[in-house]
């Protein structure tokens, strides 16, 4: 991709699944390419709509059940948006998002229904929704310490041979070991495709992941870029006087469980 | 001139008047009021949280006997609940004593509080969490419940907005005397409302439908159309029975002047609910409507606050939609304060300062604050805004410029600031009267 043409960013559903402020990704990686001098689209791609599928990178978002049924069955009968999913694009799915391109979900109920079958993971309700703050080492060369708020009762389970995004040092993440290994693991690291159960969004917590991205898309190096209040974000969240002080004691050592009523979301 | 709610009458209660609670009652309820005036006058606070959990840990059953026998207006759901609830009560007011939870302090424990205090009043305008309404209904058999709307604030704490509509619907449905009325542009509202028996339908309109794009019954994506939205699941906007229309509340029957002196589109809409509410207790609709133009602060926002030689306008909004009602209020080119906490009353995850569109603020001096001023800050670069970061407020104001200023903060900052803006809480009630 030459240095002149415009990246375009296809933000999908953001009417469907946009309960958890997600779409702040496609602001993010826009505005980052806009900096260094490369020019970049955000095309909002809504349930009305015939996707566009020749976008560069394709962000999906958090959001509840019935949205997230509704969602899966959208994405299923545009194919050809999946192929691209497949076979051109890099995506970022969070949350709902990532469980979707698996191979199925289930509800609370105990109901099956199938995914986009482009991830190895399968995902089933857990006993209780984790909520709280995350810490994740990433398993990406270069990228450091994942920071990013989880909300789900979601518990997704690799298949072999696919690898985790990161290792959780605080929280709960996939809330799945790692194969035969005794770590936790969050989210879901392929050629393709990213996913992660943290928001924030996430690439306002963790602007090297967002370069990441932008590398993989415009295979140009992405200079340093020197934003006011990116470091102090980043120590409020991964400094352990955060942890520490202010939350030890009130079990929000970066989890918090609610349980009861209200907890039947994906 | 006795003017009813068109499509329904108001409800009829068991006369109001005696209140005769057992021996225990009283004493829980002296005990929560000592404690209160003690937290008070050790400046702790307004006192009626702790006076109602005192109240509540004596006698589990407190709010059912303490609200018995009156006329019980709940104001519920995402934003607005306190300006509405003061609209309300002062509405109300021009018919009878009042108990209101004026503080803003809308769990049981303020219920009760707000009770005790005012235990001859014949009516209660009590402001209810969404989350609580439920609970807090059952206890009171309310004879109006207000739903204003449903949409995401502080999911950490909370849920997902759909559980909660659908708590909200099934509480509502236990309830067949109360008239609900409720907000026929907002969807979430509609499935939860569509369950009462009784209902007044308000086109109060939505500002923001960042949650509600889909449906909140089936998931499909609603269709918007000129006269409201549907789902091809057969749930509609409702055909209102008020309506705004340039600038005056009208019913089929009667056109009423709603000129507030609260700033916003949104506070007309909270106006137009409140004036529904007030006549579906048997407020007259004119006296109701007069009476809506007294307010002018509520539970200190829209004070203008004096400090040296800048004049400090405090605004409130925690949440995308709050925000997208309160853009238009702010003046425009005025400098603007901004302040963020992520407490648990607040909602620990800040991720909803992404869908607050801080991108139309420009041409204007900003300043990001609060104990969460570097995610907020972020979110301003992100949006091509220009500004300063102090994460101390009264710091943060030595930034900016002698004049008008717009301070909008969330729940707590605005709580905290506020109270040391002002300094202790006697002296603060004194200045907002002498204001």
């Amino acid at each position: 991709m030459s240095g002149e043409s415009t990246v375009t960013i296809g933000l999908l559903l953001p009417d469907v699944l946009g309960t958890y402020s997600d779409a702040g990704n496609a602001t993010i990686l826009a505005q980052r390419l806009r900096w260094r001098g490369i020019p970049a689209e955000i095309r909002t791609i809504t349930a009305c709509d015939v996707p566009v599928t020749t976008c560069a990178v394709y962000l999906l978002g958090g959001g509840e059940d019935t949205a997230q049924q509704f969602a899966a069955d959208w994405l299923r009968r545009h194919d050809q948006l999946r192929r691209a999913l497949e076979t051109s694009a890099v995506t970022l799915a969070v949350c709902a998002g990532l469980q979707i391109l698996g191979r199925s979900m289930s509800d609370a109920s105990g109901h099956h229904y199938p995914g986009l079958d482009l991830l190895d993971i399968t995902t089933a309700p857990g006993r209780q929704r984790a909520v709280g703050e995350v810490i994740a080492t990433c398993t990406v060369p270069g990228i450091g310490s994942l920071t990013g708020f989880e909300n789900h009762r979601g518990v997704t389970t690799l298949g072999p041979g696919t690898a985790p995004l990161g290792r959780v040092i605080t929280g709960t993440g996939n809330g799945t070991g790692e194969g035969t290994t005794r770590y936790r693991t969050e989210g879901v690291f392929t050629d393709r495709i990213i996913g992660t159960y943290l928001h924030g969004p996430v690439l306002a917590r963790n602007p090297a992941l967002a370069d990441h991205i932008l590398h993989k898309v415009t295979g140009q190096v992405m200079p340093a870029l020197d934003l006011p209040d990116q470091a102090a974000l980043r120590h409020t969240y991964l400094s352990h006087t955060y942890l520490g002080r202010n939350y030890l004691g009130r079990n929000y050592l970066g989890h918090t469980y609610l349980q009861g009523r209200f907890s039947r979301c994906s | 001139m006795v003017v009813r709610t068109p499509g329904v009458s108001p409800a009829a209660t068991s006369p109001p008047g005696q209140r005769r609670w057992g021996w225990w009652t009283r004493a829980a309820v002296r005990a929560g009021l000592i404690t209160a005036g003690l937290s008070r006058r050790l400046g702790l606070g307004a006192g009626s949280i702790i006076g109602g959990r005192v109240t509540l840990a004596l006698d589990a059953h407190a709010l059912r006997r303490l609200a018995a026998g009156r006329r019980v207006v709940l104001v519920s759901g995402t934003n607005g609940k306190t300006t509405t609830s003061h609209l309300v009560a002062a509405a109300v007011r021009t018919v009878g004593p009042v108990a209101h939870n004026s503080g803003g302090s809308n769990m049981a424990d303020g219920a009760v509080a707000a009770l005790a205090e005012a235990r001859d009043a014949e009516y209660a305008v009590i402001e209810v969490d969404e989350l609580h309404l439920a609970a807090v209904a059952e206890a009171v058999d309310p004879m109006v419940v207000v739903l204003l709307n449903l949409t995401r604030d502080q999911l950490d704490r909370a849920t997902e907005v759909g559980a909660i509509a659908s708590a909200v619907g099934h509480a509502l449905a236990r309830h067949p005397r109360t008239v609900v009325v409720a907000n026929a542009d907002d969807p979430m509202v509609v499935s939860a409302a569509k369950l009462a028996t009784r209902s007044v339908w308000v086109a109060a309109g939505s500002s923001w439908l960042g949650d509600a794009s889909s449906c909140p019954r089936c998931g499909h994506t609603l269709t918007f159309t000129e006269s409201g939205w549907e789902c091809v699941c057969g749930l509609a906007r409702p055909t209102p029975d008020w309506r705004i229309e340039n600038g005056k509340a009208c019913t089929s029957n009667m056109v009423l002047p709603l000129d507030i002196r609260l700033p916003g589109q949104v506070n007309r809409s909270n106006a137009a609910m409140a004036l529904a509410a007030a006549c579906a207790v048997g407020v007259a609709a004119d006296q109701a409507a007069s009476a809506l133009r007294e307010v002018d602060v509520v539970a200190g926002r829209y004070a203008v606050v004096h400090r040296g030689a800048q004049n400090l306008r405090m605004l409130l909004a925690k949440n995308p939609a709050g925000w997208a009602g309160m853009l238009s209020m702010l003046g425009e080119s005025r400098p603007l304060l901004v302040i963020i906490n992520a407490r648990e009353a607040d909602g620990r995850d800040t991720s909803w300062l992404w869908d607050v569109p801080f991108e139309q603020l420009t041409s204007r001096q900003v300043v990001a604050s609060g104990e969460r001023a570097a995610d907020l800050g972020v979110r301003l670069s992100y949006a091509g805004l220009e500004h300063q970061t102090v994460a101390d407020p009264l710091a943060a104001l030595a930034a900016l410029p002698a004049g008008e200023i717009d301070v909008v903060a969330n729940y707590t900052a605005f709580h905290h600031f506020r109270r040391r803006l002002l300094g202790g809480s006697r002296l603060s009630r004194e200045r907002e009267v002498a204001r």
